[in-house]
């Protein structure tokens, strides 16, 4: 009778480890499937970038069937495209964006914490009102503000061949409102650290720059990281202020402009992804070695609401 | 024993009733006339007219389901109050907190208590006047009199120089007067491109004349620059009634170095606060008034105000053409209803088929027994940091006629060269549609795996241990611990992407640029495409200057007034449904 009872219950777990171990394959299958379908993308536009021949899109990466009946449809590879970018008006693209992300990574950063310490920490009397204020503020969407800030710009001379500073400007002066993450950091620090170090009679400011900044080390991270990675990506705003001027577009502006019509997008359909490579991996390299406070940031802002 | 409050319930009951009332209206009113006006053929068509009937009836169910929610709650709370009295032993102050409940409470008593402040601080002033010495009765002329005469020599200055800064603002020719005066009109003269004669100069001269938009603007800063400057008065008069007492109590008054060591101290928030406040106000908040000022004008890019001319008030005119049905042939109405209903399903998919997929996604890859989970979330990642514009573009190229999907489609025998599809910009609404939403899952996916798997770590592995002993299936675990856990804990994340994804302009505009173009809807302004959210029709009316009307900014505007009410009103429903609204001092 024991045995029986002993026998169906290894039958049982045998069966169970089996029934797991066929699910992990699948789930492995599934996974392989998964990141097959998120690196495609990648693969092939890396692929295009080497492509010198044609220059417009195709509906094959390697090998035209077309081809034996034209010799002009024959894909060629080579590095034409890179020395190409550099002959063109990317560069200077490249380094505006660069420049931009550069001053508003610093800028933002301090606006930001600053703005986050203070709604964590200090209790005043407009501090829930303002809160709530800033809440309300982010419910219009921000396109409608851009068509005055650009005729402000444009007042002031800050648009078309001076959009860079133009730019800055207007990134720079409104991200106090994506001040939400890091106060959720900020708020997880014991304010008991902060009571002892006043009991020592540290002032406020000396609080913040000899206790709090040293331990918000990963937010610092995020927040930089952040701010930088935004311009590399801004679109409609930069095209809204750069405006005609190709010597004044970002790489996102500039990269676009290739594709804008068809007749571009013939000729520098291959010179677009290879400028996607060029911008992609800088700023790759940047978010893989600093994922770490990245995904800490994301988990804990989601967290936190 | 606490006894529930029963405002909650009511709220729930109140809010369900007005929306099911307001929609119950529309449907009664405004479905028979849109009806009606489709029956002639240059108009928008019956599709126009379905539009209305299922947002309306979205609404309608919306509301029953709250009405019916509230309804609940309230009686549920009353027996259970009932129950509590019975029991004998309650304690009267509650401890339940609903966030639309409290918010409502609180705007009524927040109300009140401006008002009240405003009153108690003008009687403070009077007051003030009445009893204070003669310092204190010539500082509510010279602001800072009373604080340099009695030693404060640095708030005095600071206050003096305000008041001279903005008195001479003020009077300027081009000061402070002459805008606020301008700004009822919004200017009477027009700038003339072509411009007047010039005798001297023997030539045709542009004149600049009044300038609406310079109006406008210089207006609405002289206005907060008022209200700054009232603010401080009444500050400067505070501070003498202050330091009347104390010197009066024999205590010394604070030195212009104690203020600035106090800048770095207790007023530490102040100077932080300073410069992103400032910020906040010049580029967001002001232009954002500006806006909501533009919708209520002609602002267009033919009556610009700067060099073409002058625009002026309008009152409601741009609101009652975004909902007619006939202007100049154009249904705005339906036009809008069309595009709001497709924001909306949108929104929806957007976020939960990323939601649900990103969470199974994190929980593959925790699971026990997986191999190279550092691998996959890796190629993941990659995703986020390569710029959105880059992918996007990229992938909307791939799906496009002469793209490499089609080209593999055929390589694989699947279609014939000749019918290669136009996934994102044919013929087919549908496909488009369906490919955006299916293209942002492979964008949104990677986010909520990285959320996902932080807080699937954090769930008590005792919960599944638990469960595995009372032998709960996967599903089992998965729907009743990990779904209620998630949801839980990530219920505002769900709202703000949500609302985030109402106003996603990045994935659709570089994807289909908001087309295939609908015909129906092209005579609208802009030239409306069946993937267009409002935020990408409200971009689009801005960029069409070269158009008969021009860029018309007032539509633009009211779309964007629209988009803030359509926002502001699903916040509140959630988060009035939601099971508690995070006390944020619970984390400290």
């Amino acid at each position: 009778m024991k045995t029986q009872e002993n026998t169906a219950s290894m039958k049982r777990h045998m069966g169970l480890k089996a029934a797991s171990r066929i699910s992990n394959t699948i789930i492995h299958i599934i996974l392989v499937v998964i990141s097959v379908i998120w690196l495609i993308p990648f693969i092939c536009i890396v692929i295009q970038s080497f492509r010198v021949q044609p220059t417009g899109m195709t509906r094959y990466l390697f090998a035209n069937p077309d081809a034996e009946m034209n010799e002009g449809l024959a894909i060629k590879f080579g590095f034409d495209n890179y020395v190409n970018l550099w002959k063109s008006d990317f560069p200077k693209w490249y380094l505006n964006t660069f420049i931009i992300a550069l001053v508003v990574a610093v800028v933002q950063t301090v606006i930001v914490l600053c703005m986050s310490y203070t709604l964590s920490r200090f209790r005043f009397k407009l501090r829930k009102p303002m809160m709530q204020f800033m809440l309300i503020l982010g419910m219009f969407p921000g396109m409608l503000a851009m068509i005055i800030l650009y005729q402000v710009l444009k007042d002031i001379g800050l648009t078309g061949t001076n959009a860079i500073p133009g730019l800055i400007l207007v990134y720079c002066a409104s991200s106090g409102m994506g001040y939400y993450v890091s106060k959720g950091f900020f708020d997880t620090i014991p304010k008991s650290l902060d009571e002892a170090a006043r009991v020592d009679g540290a002032t406020r400011a000396q609080v913040l720059f000899k206790i709090i900044l040293p331990l918000a080390k990963p937010i610092v991270i995020y927040t930089v990281l952040t701010a930088f990675m935004g311009p590399w990506g801004d679109f409609v705003f930069a095209k809204y202020v750069s405006g005609i001027t190709p010597s004044a577009y970002n790489v996102a502006v500039g990269l676009q402009s290739w594709l804008a019509t068809t007749t571009m997008t013939s000729n520098y359909y291959t010179m677009f992804c290879a400028g996607g490579v060029v911008v992609a991996i800088p700023v790759v390299i940047l978010f893989m070695c600093l994922q770490r406070y990245y995904v800490e940031g994301v988990t804990g802002g989601a967290v936190k609401g | 024993m606490y006894k529930k409050k029963i405002v909650p319930g009511v709220v729930k009951t109140v809010l369900g009733a007005i929306i099911a009332g307001i929609s119950w209206l529309v449907a009664s009113v405004l479905i028979p006339k849109i009806k009606k006006s489709i029956v002639s053929p240059y108009q928008y068509g019956e599709d126009g007219f379905w539009i209305w009937v299922v947002l309306t009836a979205i609404f309608v169910i919306i509301g029953a389901v709250l009405l019916f929610m509230g309804i609940r709650e309230m009686i549920q709370t009353s027996q259970y109050n009932k129950k509590v009295v019975q029991s004998g032993n309650y304690i009267k102050k509650t401890h339940e907190k609903n966030g639309a409940a409290v918010f409502f409470s609180n705007l009524g008593k927040k109300i009140a208590k401006f008002f009240a402040g405003i009153g108690k601080g003008i009687a403070d002033i009077v007051k003030t006047f009445i009893h204070g010495d003669w310092k204190t009765k010539v500082s509510y002329v010279v602001m800072g009199f009373g604080n340099i005469t009695r030693g404060q020599i640095l708030r005095g200055i600071l206050f003096l120089l305000f008041e001279i800064v903005f008195i001479v603002y003020m009077v300027l020719p081009r000061g402070g007067a002459y805008w606020l005066s301008m700004l009822p009109s919004l200017g009477k003269v027009a700038p003339n491109p072509h411009g007047a004669y010039n005798e001297v100069l023997d030539q045709w001269v542009a004149t600049a004349g009044d300038q609406s938009f310079k109006i406008m603007l210089y207006g609405v800063l002289t206005i907060f620059f008022c209200i700054a400057f009232l603010y401080t008065w009444y500050v400067n008069i505070k501070q003498n009634k202050i330091a009347e007492e104390i010197l009066k109590s024999g205590k010394p008054l604070k030195s212009g170095k104690d203020d600035l060591k106090s800048l770095v101290d207790d007023q530490f928030h102040k100077t932080l606060l300073a410069l992103p406040t400032v910020g906040i106000l010049i580029f967001t908040v002001m232009p954002i008034v500006f806006m909501i000022l533009v919708a209520f004008t002609n602002y267009s890019s033919i009556n610009d105000g700067m060099t073409n001319g002058l625009f002026h008030w309008v009152g409601f005119e741009n609101f009652k053409t975004m909902f007619s049905w006939d202007v100049g042939g154009v249904n705005y109405s339906a036009t809008f209803g069309e595009i709001l209903l497709w924001t909306l399903i949108w929104a929806v998919f957007a976020t939960f088929t990323n939601y649900f997929l990103g969470i199974l996604v994190a929980m593959a890859i925790n699971k026990k027994g997986i191999h190279l989970k550092k691998v996959w979330r890796t190629i993941l990642i990659m995703t986020i940091a390569i710029p959105q514009f880059i992918s996007l573009l990229y992938i909307s190229k791939m799906f496009s006629l002469n793209g490499l999907i089609n080209g593999f489609l055929i390589d694989l025998g699947i279609i014939e060269p000749a019918q290669a599809i136009d996934f994102l910009g044919g013929n087919n609404p549908v496909l488009a549609r369906v490919m955006v939403i299916i293209i942002n899952i492979w964008i949104g996916i990677p986010y909520l795996m990285l959320i996902a798997t932080g807080i699937l770590m954090n769930i008590p592995a005792d919960l599944y241990e638990s469960a595995k002993i009372d032998g709960a299936s996967g599903w089992k675990q998965f729907s009743k611990i990990t779904l209620p856990y998630m949801l839980f804990i990530t219920g505002p994340y769900l709202l703000t992407s949500f609302t985030g994804n109402m106003n996603n302009f990045n994935v659709i505009y570089l994807l289909t640029g908001g087309g295939p173009t609908n015909p129906a809807a092209s005579g609208a302004a802009g030239s409306v495409g069946y993937t267009d959210l409002l935020i990408t029709w409200l971009f689009k009316i801005t960029q069409n200057g070269s158009s008969a009307d021009g860029s018309q900014y007032y539509l633009a505007s009211v779309i964007g007034i629209l988009v803030f009410i359509v926002v502001g009103v699903i916040s509140l429903v959630v988060y009035s449904v939601l099971p508690s609204v995070k006390n944020e001092e619970d984390f400290q």
